[in-house]
């Protein structure tokens, strides 16, 4: 059997890119990709300790974590390209109006 | 034996492959390749996913993340980009802070989740798609059913947010006049 204990470690570097990505990225869309980096963590996460307790429900979680996932891009896409038809910009720290 | 080496050494390669290309996704200044980028993380972790015997959560990663969230993305940044302009990097500044803070952040949830992995005993029998399908339709079946509504929401929302009201439409037909022969056939339609 492979040794699979690092992969916690994985999870966790690529939860703390994802966090850097959204800290320091300016274009939404840029905040977007690293949320899924975020998301995409936590499922590699479940499947792990899945596959080191050998429990069926982590499994069905990650797959619960990937349709959540695919709603958040949906919706904040819309968000992101509903902005940029009326604010004009993607960079988030230039949408400062709330009425368009 | 040497199966457990090639698989052991794979998962190294694929381990590598995952977090050089989480770098890229959210250090590259092109936001058209760090969603290339995200696309060779997204299949990466599909590929963990198939080594850690999880072959359906993997398939799923694929046909939903690779297949449908990045096309969505590229569409995007497609839709939204102006190649000439310049993306400014963030300042100094922000960037030290946030690194910092990441760090720190990866050394307190490394050193947590090694003590739950513990002495590393794997389970001897992975979870068979048969038991996680029985899963989703006996114990897990409220969650999966909630998960149907939100979707048909999410769905609902993202055509309500990004559809363009009728006086957005007519101002941008009026900013972009298309050439018509009948320019009364405009107000019609």
């Amino acid at each position: 059997m492979i040794d699979v204990t690092h992969l916690v470690l994985v999870s966790c570097g690529l939860f703390c890119l994802g966090i850097y990505g959204v800290l320091t990225r300016r274009n939404a869309i840029g905040i977007l990709l690293a949320i899924e980096l975020i998301l995409n963590a936590a499922s590699l996460n479940f499947v792990v300790f899945s596959r080191l307790f050998g429990h069926v429900q982590a499994q069905a979680f990650a797959l619960f974590i990937i349709a959540l996932a695919a709603c958040e891009a949906v919706v904040g896409l819309a968000i992101v390209l509903g902005l940029y038809r009326t604010a004009k910009t993607v960079f988030a720290d230039r949408m400062n109006v709330l009425k368009g | 034996m040497s199966l457990s080496i090639v698989l052991q050494c794979s998962l190294w390669l694929v381990t590598l492959l995952v977090l050089v290309s989480a770098i890229w996704v959210v250090a590259l200044a092109n936001l058209f390749r760090a969603a290339l980028s995200l696309g060779l993380v997204l299949a990466g972790v599909a590929g963990l996913f198939v080594l850690l015997e999880a072959e359906f959560v993997a398939f799923v990663q694929i046909l939903v993340y690779v297949g449908a969230i990045l096309t969505l993305v590229v569409f995007a940044i497609m839709l939204t980009a102006r190649p000439t302009l310049r993306i400014p990097q963030p300042p100094l500044r922000q960037r030290l802070p946030a690194a910092v803070f990441s760090i720190v952040l990866f050394l307190v949830l490394g050193s947590v989740t090694q003590v739950l992995v513990g002495s590393g005993t794997v389970a001897p029998e992975a979870v068979s798609l048969a038991q996680l399908g029985r899963e989703l339709v006996t114990t897990l079946v409220l969650p999966f059913e909630v998960i149907s509504v939100v979707f048909v929401g999410a769905i609902v929302g993202a055509i309500a947010i990004a559809h363009a009201t009728p006086s957005e439409r007519s101002r941008s037909h009026a900013s972009h006049p298309t050439p018509q022969t009948v320019p009364t056939a405009q107000s019609t339609t």
